[in-house]
C-alpha cells in the first residue's frame, strides 16, 4: 500500500508540474502583454512598466515560472512586499492574495461536490441494483427510459426549472445558499440540498446504467452460481457476492468522473449563485485575472489528482484481487 | 468484427450470418448475393424504429439550422430586432411581456425575450444554427485527430506509441470544463489585443479550437487499441507480405475495419459538444451579444426566471429532445453495425 501511494504520488507530482508549466506558459507567454491585462483599459506605458516591474513580468517566462514555483513553497518577495509561503501571487483585479481567496472559496465547492457525489452514488447504485434484480420487468424498463432522459438533461436547464418550481412556486426547499457546516449544519444541509439534487441528476443516469450492467454480469459469474447452488439465500448472493464484484468498477468510474464533477459544480454554482471555486474561475476569466485563474486551475487539478489516488487506493481495499504495488 | 476486404471479395456468395436473405430472395427470385457490411448495416438500421425516428429528429434539427434564414424570412422576423422596445403594447413597465406565457401569440410564436423584446422563435433557430455549426466543426476536427493519432500510435507502436500515449494521458489529466473556461480568454488574446472587441468569427474559432484541443483523446485511445489487435490479423499480414505500403495498409485494410467505432463515437461526441458549448455560453465565456446562441438563452432565462419562466422553456425542451434523439441514434448506429452488442 505504501509503495503504491509513493509511486502514485510521484506520478501525480509530475502530472501537476506539467499541467502547471503548460498552463503558466499559456497564460503568461501567449498574451502579448499580461501587464495590460492587469492594468485594464486606458493604461499608459508608464503604468504598464511599473506593473511589469512590480510583478516580475519583465523577466523571461521560464524564470517567471521558476519564481512562481519557488513562491508556492517558500514564499516570495515582490517589489510591493512579502508574500508568505503558499504564494500564488496577487489578483490582477483586486490585489488580494490568490491563496487566501481560494481558501475562502473552496469549502463551498467541496461541500457541493462531495454532497452531490453522495447523492448520485447512493441513488444511482440503488436504482441500478433494483433494475438488475428486476431485470426485464416493467420496473427495469421504466428506470432505463428514465436514465435515458436523465442523461440528456442539463444543469443549466433543470436547475432553473427546479429553482422556479420547488423554491419559488411551491416553497418546498430553501433557497440555495452556502453556510459553513461548522456554523450551522442544518442550514448547510438545507441550503445545499437543491444544488446537490440538481448536480447529481446528470450523473445518476450513468451510474444506474453501469451498476445494472455490472450486476447483471456479476450475477452470471460462476462463483455466484456456485453460491446459489450451495443453497445460499438470494439476498446474500445478491449483496455479498454480486454487489461486491459490481461495485469495484463503479469506484474506478468515480475517479474518472471527478473532473466532470468539478465542471458540473462550476455550472451548478453559477445556476444557484453559490460562491465557490468554479464561480471564482469564471469571474477571473471575465475579468482576465490571470494569477487568480492560474491558482484556481492548479488547485483544482491537484485536488482532482489527489482524489484520484484516494479512489484507486479504495479500489484495492474493496477488490483484493487488485495488487497495488 | 467482419473484415470488409474479406466480405466484399469476389465470389463470396454466401451471405453473412446476420443477413436475412430468404424474404428478399422469395420476392425477387434473384440469386443470393453478397452484401457489403455497409448494406447490411443499412438494412439493420432501417428495421430499428427508434433509430429511424431519432434519425428524423436529428435531421430535422440540422435542417432548421441550415434553413434558419429561410424560415425566419417566411416568418417575417429576425433575431436582432427589439420588437418589444420598438412597438408599444408588447412589454410592460418592467420590460416583461404583457401577454401571459412570455408573450406567446399568433405573431410571436415562442414569445418575446424579457428586457430587449426580441423574438424568441428566430433567436432559437439562429441559436441552434450557431451551436450546431460549432459542434459539427469540433466533432469533425476531433474525429480526424483521433483517427490520425490513434492509428499512428497503434500502427507504429514502439516509441511513437509510448509518447503519444503519455501525451494523451497528460491531456486527459486536464479537467475539461475548467480548462475550456480558463483557456478561452488566452486564445482570444492570442488573436486580438485585449483592449479591442473580439470579432464574432474569432470567438467561434476560439470555441472550436479550445474544445478540439481537449476532445479527441477518447477516440484516439479507442482506435489505438483496435489497431493494435487488427495489426496482428492475417489479412494485414497478407497485405504486408504482398508488399503493400503502410499507407495502403492503413487505408485499405485497417480503416474499413475502424468505421464502426469512428461513426459510433462521433455520433455520441456531437451532443456532448453542443451541451459543452452551451455550458460555456451559459457561464458567459462563449459567444456574446448580439450573436444568437443556444447556450446564452439559458443564461438570459436564468436571469429572468422568476418573472418569465417561459423564455427558458423552449430552448430547454429543444435541447433535451436533441440530446435524447442523438443518443438514441448513436445506440442504434452501434446496434446496426455490431448486432452482437445488446443494450
Amino acid at each position: 500500500m505504501l509503495r503504491f501511494l509513493v509511486r502514485r504520488s510521484l506520478g501525480a507530482i509530475v502530472i501537476i508540474l506539467l499541467i502547471s508549466a503548460i498552463t503558466f506558459f499559456l497564460f503568461f507567454a501567449l498574451p502579448s502583454e499580461p501587464a495590460q491585462l492587469a492594468c485594464g483599459k486606458n493604461c499608459g506605458p508608464d503604468a504598464i512598466a511599473l506593473i511589469n516591474k512590480n510583478l516580475g513580468l519583465d523577466e523571461p517566462v521560464p524564470v517567471q515560472y521558476w519564481h512562481y514555483l519557488v513562491g508556492i513553497f517558500a514564499g516570495r518577495d515582490f517589489e510591493v512586499g512579502h508574500c508568505p509561503a503558499p504564494c500564488f501571487g496577487y489578483s490582477f483585479t483586486n490585489s488580494q492574495p490568490v491563496w487566501e481567496t481560494i481558501m475562502d472559496r473552496y469549502p463551498t465547492t467541496l461541500s457541493l461536490a462531495v454532497g452531490g457525489a453522495a447523492v448520485f452514488l447512493i441513488t444511482g447504485v440503488s436504482i441500478g441494483m433494483i433494475a438488475a434484480a428486476k431485470r426485464g420487468t416493467f420496473t427495469d424498463k421504466f428506470f432505463s427510459s428514465l436514465s435515458l432522459i436523465g442523461n440528456s438533461l442539463q444543469i443549466y436547464f433543470v436547475g432553473v426549472i427546479a429553482l422556479w418550481l420547488l423554491v419559488d412556486t411551491w416553497g418546498l426547499i430553501d433557497r440555495p445558499e452556502y453556510t459553513p457546516i461548522t456554523e450551522n449544519p442544518a442550514k448547510w444541509f438545507s441550503g445545499l440540498l437543491l444544488p446537490w439534487l440538481v448536480l447529481s441528476i446528470i450523473f445518476i443516469a450513468n451510474y444506474s446504467r453501469m451498476t445494472r450492467s455490472q450486476m447483471v454480469e456479476q450475477l452470471g459469474e460462476e462463483h455466484v452460481r456456485t453460491a446459489r447452488a450451495k443453497g445460499m439465500s438470494g439476498r446474500t448472493v445478491f449483496f455479498r457476492y454480486a454487489w461486491r464484484g459490481a461495485i469495484a468498477p463503479i469506484i474506478t468510474i468515480v475517479g474518472i468522473d471527478l473532473g466532470s464533477l468539478f465542471g458540473g459544480a462550476m455550472i451548478t454554482e453559477f445556476t444557484f449563485t453559490l460562491h465557490g471555486l468554479g464561480r471564482l474561475a469564471v469571474e477571473s476569466v471575465t475579468e482576465k485575472d490571470l494569477p487568480m485563474l492560474m491558482g484556481v486551475m492548479l488547485f483544482s487539478c491537484t485536488a482532482i489528482v489527489i482524489a484520484n489516488i484516494i479512489v484507486d487506493a479504495l479500489y484495492a481495499v474493496i477488490d483484493p484481487r487488485v495488487r497495488l504495488a | 468484427m467482419t473484415s470488409p476486404s474479406q466480405a466484399a471479395a469476389p465470389g463470396a456468395n454466401a451471405p453473412g450470418p446476420d443477413a436475412v436473405p430468404t424474404a428478399e430472395v422469395g420476392k425477387s427470385g434473384a440469386p443470393l448475393v453478397g452484401r457489403s457490411p455497409g448494406q447490411l448495416m443499412w438494412r439493420r438500421f432501417k428495421r430499428d424504429k427508434t433509430g429511424v425516428i431519432s434519425a428524423y429528429v436529428v435531421i430535422f434539427f440540422f435542417l432548421i439550422a441550415l434553413l434558419a434564414p429561410v424560415i425566419a424570412w417566411l416568418y417575417g422576423k429576425n433575431p436582432y430586432t427589439t420588437y418589444g422596445l420598438d412597438r408599444p403594447g408588447l412589454l410592460n413597465e418592467f420590460y416583461y411581456p404583457i401577454k401571459p406565457n412570455g408573450g406567446i401569440d399568433g405573431e410571436f410564436w415562442f414569445g418575446l425575450q424579457p428586457q430587449l423584446g426580441r423574438d424568441v422563435f428566430t433567436q432559437l433557430l439562429y441559436g441552434i444554427r450557431t451551436s450546431l455549426l460549432i459542434a459539427v466543426a469540433v466533432t469533425l476536427l476531433c474525429t480526424l485527430t483521433g483517427i490520425l493519432v490513434g492509428v499512428t500510435a497503434g500502427y507504429m507502436g514502439g516509441k511513437t506509441d509510448y509518447f503519444l500515449g503519455r501525451f494523451i494521458d497528460l491531456l486527459l489529466a486536464f479537467p475539461a470544463q475548467l480548462s475550456f473556461v480558463a483557456f478561452t480568454p488566452v486564445v482570444y488574446s492570442l488573436f486580438v489585443n485585449p483592449e479591442k472587441e473580439t470579432p464574432t468569427y474569432l470567438r467561434v474559432i476560439t470555441l472550436i479550437l479550445v474544445q478540439w484541443a481537449l476532445g479527441w483523446m477518447g477516440l484516439a485511445r479507442l482506435l489505438r487499441g483496435q489497431v493494435l489487435s487488427l495489426r496482428e490479423r492475417e489479412f494485414v499480414e497478407a497485405a504486408k507480405v504482398t508488399g503493400a505500403s503502410p499507407w495502403r495498409i492503413i487505408r485499405k485494410e485497417l480503416l474499413p475495419n475502424l468505421w464502426t467505432p469512428i461513426l459510433v463515437q462521433s455520433t455520441l461526441m456531437l451532443p456532448t459538444f453542443v451541451t459543452a458549448e452551451a455550458g460555456l455560453s451559459f457561464l458567459g465565456v462563449g459567444l456574446v451579444e448580439p450573436t444568437p446562441d443556444w447556450g446564452r438563452m439559458f443564461a438570459t432565462g436564468a436571469r429572468h426566471y422568476q418573472n418569465d419562466i417561459t423564455y427558458m422553456f423552449f430552448p430547454g425542451v429543444a435541447m433535451v429532445i436533441f440530446v435524447v434523439a442523438f443518443n438514441l441514434l448513436g445506440d442504434s448506429v452501434r446496434d446496426a453495425f455490431d448486432p452482437k452488442t445488446k443494450r
